[in-house]
């Protein structure tokens, strides 16, 4: 018969274990969850991300729902067990389940400890623990007001880093006199902060905080030596304690933590801790690395094997603030015994400390540059007797035996053992052998099979060399395919660390990102420049001679050198005055080539590049603007008569269209970005192969989009049904900001659409009313800075540069 | 060498060309983005495109036809491609620019 295994807590612990026992004892037990938290198991670690933006929550869920259902566990969400009645073996949570078990695992992690001051309750304070911590930070970086945050630890530095990167301003209150000193020394302390602080991050060390103010919401920070900071946002990240009030209650033996032996079992036979709530040999753990080896003893132990024993492992610590380079391990306090080796490069910026006791590493302090963090962990692990190599150890692995090696052969000389991936406790003979074993050949496949990486991603570097070293020319690193030869970034890449970073001018992402050119090429200009005018419309000067000329002279080049010109015909819908002003700007410029375009409207071919302002000129004065028929942007709305005219008609489509294009219009995207609205399903304009379309029907509006009709033909995916105009209107704007803030330069809606999925498109759409508002008002402020008619601005003078020859010369007349 | 104003560096912008018109046809003339100065034939080797309206990064131009990269220095395209373009003197004289246009200065007299 099934055993019944009930888990307290739903976090990166218990997730872990529970993947363990599932191989090894399938079916053993019918397994049910309470998790205090209302969602699935996610990546805690990875929270930092999501702060700054580089990250979505649903990029860093571990087990999504369908795990759970596929594995035939019951997972409550949001119940917080409240009792554990030993006697009976039940648990109970506040919602009134109880639940009988046979095998209880606590893992209640931690809770956020809380300074006591007063106003600590005050609205506006938080604790970084989970994603509403996050939420609620978002929430408040909206205000781009001024935040506080408590602590200049791990967390705090994040946290911190993180609403700087939302747009905040932000102070680091941190009691001792250097940052991070439970990890780092003073001298890797003073580099962190200077590198806090470049980026607008203040800074303040020896600060005691007495009390936060404020008229029933957070106002300020008072310090006790007089100090006043205002502030909107509080956030208290000064340590953690392992919660274990639930298990004390019950009478389980509670030190500091849960107290368990070796195989993580309690003084209760079948009650088991493991997670920051477990204390096991005195000790209590706050980063996932022991808390992964943890549930790998429990998992053993569940599945009935009583030797497994959990022993005590140094972890090193690395800050994940993207540009901040540091790497901690081991202790590194001076003393009698003990030798240490510095190596300083100011220019660069980096600092490397080695703490030797009789010859062997036991600390390790390294910022700025921390590639030979593994081979420094492996030393010490070993306790090799590095007394050989001393003079040259601070320089790392490459130096070893003679000439520098390349990173590539360091990395191939670090032995099978040598620890990669500190989260998972992945060695590197495991990696290698996995990729061989089973034929791995991308990064998201190593990440599947053995977890290296998968966690904080921080030696990611190191696991792809590995895969070259394994795969040679078979490693396709083009999984990520780079933007062009200038970079080894791919789009998505660079367009995250856009934002992280706050880049806001080409020079800025060629000098943060190290392009390997000194001004890019054809390939990535273009892009940089889209994606820097759609993530700042307010802040960027679009940078024209990163434009192809057909955008920067707002006219399509023909084969021949001259132009062609369309303008906007809204809708397809003109008029008797509109077509006499094109028939006369035809003859007065001698237009050799006037054709109706399959967007609905007239294109007027073959005109010379000077003659372009004048030509725009009389165009302007009919009313006319451009039709962005040259644009990476929004070119037509196609419509049909709808229900104005035709019999079939259910809805106003010409309508509909018209609104559509006046409030899109001047939008760049990725792409061209084509669309159309049919008033019925007979879809006369088409609407079902463009990037997006509208099909009206009776009850609404039926929105449809990802279609293609060019080099390739592909039918258009449906998003969803709508009732009203102004619904169409909101979820095609918010749909369109999105492919805007995601899509890779040049990629079609369908192909991106491909790439993220149409579920979760659908999902973010059209079930997620939240986001949807977000993206229309992104679209909405960015159409301030982009609705601006180019021809009207050149005609009255803009570029004129562009259109005009610098000079004449060697004509008879120039001569005289 | 007879060397003919053109006008001044900033009338381009950077990273940019301006054509001058010569009874042969245009030049285009480059200015980079670290202000040095090239001109060559507006006429890409390949069909003939509009190099003065491609996109300029380095001391390179990528034609707005079908992308060959031509270098302003020598006037060869780059990479794959095969083809040459002339390539004009410029002299730079403070703010001014000349171009060395012997040909058509002597038959213009
Ligand atoms: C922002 C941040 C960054 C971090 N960065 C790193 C890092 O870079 N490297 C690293 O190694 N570690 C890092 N950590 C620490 C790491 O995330 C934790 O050590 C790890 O997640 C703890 O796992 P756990 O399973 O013990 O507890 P948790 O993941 O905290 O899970 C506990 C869960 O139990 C639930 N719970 C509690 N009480 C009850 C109850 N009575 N009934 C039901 N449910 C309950 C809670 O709601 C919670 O969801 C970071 C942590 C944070 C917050
Ligand atoms: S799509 Fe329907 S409403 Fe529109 S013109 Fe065709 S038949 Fe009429
Ligand atoms: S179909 Fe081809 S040839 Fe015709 S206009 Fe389009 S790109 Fe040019
Ligand atoms: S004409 Fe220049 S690349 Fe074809």
């Amino acid at each position: 018969m099934t055993e019944k295994l009930v888990i307290i807590g739903n976090g990166m612990a218990p997730g872990r274990m529970l993947e363990h026992l599932l191989e090894k004892a399938p079916g053993r037990y019918q397994v049910t969850i309470f998790n205090a938290e209302p969602r699935v198991n996610y990546d805690r670690i990875m929270l930092s991300p999501v702060l700054s933006g580089e990250k979505a929550y649903e990029e860093i869920i571990i087990h999504g729902d369908g795990w759970y259902i596929a594995n035939g566990i019951t997972l409550y969400k949001g119940h917080k067990i409240v009792a554990i009645d030993r006697q009976a073996k039940t648990v109970t949570s506040d919602h009134g389940v109880t639940e009988p078990y046979d095998k209880l695992v606590i893992a209640s992690g931690s809770v956020p400890f809380i300074i006591p001051v007063p106003g600590h309750d005050l609205p506006g304070v938080l604790t970084y623990r989970d994603l509403d911590d996050v939420q609620a930070m978002l929430l408040a970086a909206q205000s781009r007001a001024k935040a506080v945050v408590i602590g200049g630890g791990l967390l705090g530095l994040e946290a911190a880093a993180g609403l700087n990167a939302q747009g905040m301003d932000v102070t680091v209150l941190h009691v001792m006199p250097t940052l991070m000193e439970r990890q780092l020394d003073p001298a890797a302390g003073y580099l962190l902060q200077r590198a806090v602080e470049q980026r607008g991050i203040k800074v303040i060390t020896k600060a005691n905080t007495q009390a936060i103010t404020g008229n029933g919401k957070v106002e300020q920070v008072e310090l006790t030596d007089g100090t006043v900071i205002p502030a909107t946002l509080v956030v208290m990240a000064v340590g953690i304690r392992p919660n274990a009030a639930l298990a004390k209650e019950a009478g389980i033996a509670v030190n500091r933590g849960i107290v368990v032996d070796a195989g993580m079992r309690s003084n209760d036979p079948d009650i088991y801790a493991l997670g920051e709530c477990a204390e096991v040999n005195g000790m209590v753990y706050g980063l996932v690395a022991p808390l992964y080896e943890m549930a790998r003893v429990a998992a053993s132990q569940l599945a009935g094997d009583e030797k497994a024993a959990f022993v005590h492992m140094d972890t090193p610590t690395k800050l994940k603030v993207t540009g901040i380079e540091l790497f901690s391990l081991g202790d590194f306090a001076e003393g009698e015994d003990r030798q240490e080796i510095v190596l300083r490069d100011a220019a660069a910026g980096v600092y490397k400390r080695l703490v030797l006791k009789d010859d062997r590493i036991i600390g390790t302090v390294l910022y700025g540059e921390t590639g030979d963090g593994a081979w420094f962990n492996d030393l010490k692990k070993k306790q090799t007797d590095i007394s050989e190599m001393r003079d040259t150890l601070i320089f790392g692995q490459s130096y070893q035996g003679g000439a520098p090696l390349d990173p590539m052969a360091a990395v191939a000389a670090l032995p099978d053992d040598a620890e990669i991936c500190g989260c998972n406790g992945v060695c590197k003979g495991k990696i290698t052998g996995a990729i061989t074993a089973k034929g791995l050949t991308s990064l998201d496949d190593v990440r599947a099979h053995t977890k290296a990486s998968a966690s904080c991603g921080s030696c990611t570097g190191l696991v792809e060399k590995l895969m070259v070293l394994t795969l040679g020319d078979k490693y396709n690193p083009a999984a990520v395919q780079p933007m062009c030869g200038c970079t080894t970034l791919g789009h998505d890449e660079v367009r995250r660390l856009i934002k992280a970073k706050g880049l806001k001018t080409i020079p800025a992402v060629m000098q943060e990102l190290e392009w390997t050119t000194s001004c890019g090429c054809a390939k990535c200009r273009p892009a940089l420049n889209y994606y820097l005018v759609c993530d700042w419309p307010d802040d960027y000067a679009d940078d024209y001679q990163s434009r192809f000329v057909n955008e920067r002279v707002h006219a399509n080049i023909q084969k021949d050198g001259t132009y062609s010109v369309v303008p906007r015909m809204w809708g397809g819908v003109t008029n008797a005055a509109e077509l006499r002003a094109i028939a006369d700007v035809v003859d007065k410029f001698e237009i050799p080539m006037v054709k109706v375009t399959g967007g609905q409207r007239i294109d007027m071919l073959g005109i010379r590049k000077e003659d372009l302002p004048a030509v725009w000129a009389d165009l302007g004065h009919a009313g006319f603007v451009s039709g962005h028929a040259y644009a990476k942007g929004l070119r037509t709305v196609k419509t049909c008569v709808g229900s104005d005219w035709c019999r079939f008609g259910t809805q106003d489509s010409t309508g509909l269209g018209i609104r559509i294009e006046k409030f899109m219009w001047g939008s760049w995207t990725p792409a061209k970005v084509k669309m159309a609205v049919s008033g019925c399903p007979r879809n006369c304009a088409e609407a079902t192969c463009k990037d997006v379309g509208v099909i009206c029907v009776d009850s609404g509006y039926e929105i449809h989009f990802a279609g293609a009709a060019g080099l390739d033909i592909k039918g258009t995916e449906v998003l969803g049904l709508v009732r009203t105009e102004d619904e169409a209107l909101e979820h095609i704007v918010a749909l369109t900001q999105m492919y805007r803030e995601q899509g890779r330069y040049l990629e079609r809606i369908y192909k991106w659409a491909k790439r993220i999925g149409i579920e979760e498109i659908k999902r973010q759409i059209m079930d997620d009313g939240e986001k949807r508002k977000a993206y229309y008002e992104r679209f909405v402020f960015s159409q301030k800075f982009a609705q601006v008619d180019p021809w009207s601005e050149r005609v009255s003078g803009k570029d004129k540069h562009e259109f005009r020859p610098m000079a004449s010369v060697g004509f008879a007349e120039a001569a005289e | 060498m007879t060397w003919i104003a053109i006008g001044s560096i900033s009338d381009i912008p950077r990273r940019g060309a301006r054509c001058v018109d010569t009874p042969e046809g245009k030049i285009a003339v480059f200015r980079t983005a670290d202000d040095q100065v090239y001109a060559i034939d507006d006429h890409c080797p390949h069909k003939g495109g509009p190099l003065s309206q491609g996109i300029v990064h380095g001391v390179a131009v990528t034609c707005p036809l079908h992308n060959w990269v031509i270098s302003l220095e020598t006037g060869k395209a780059l990479g794959a491609d095969e083809g040459t373009v002339r390539t004009i003197p410029v002299k730079v004289d403070g703010e001014r620019l000349f171009l060395a246009l012997e040909a058509l200065a002597s038959r213009a007299a």
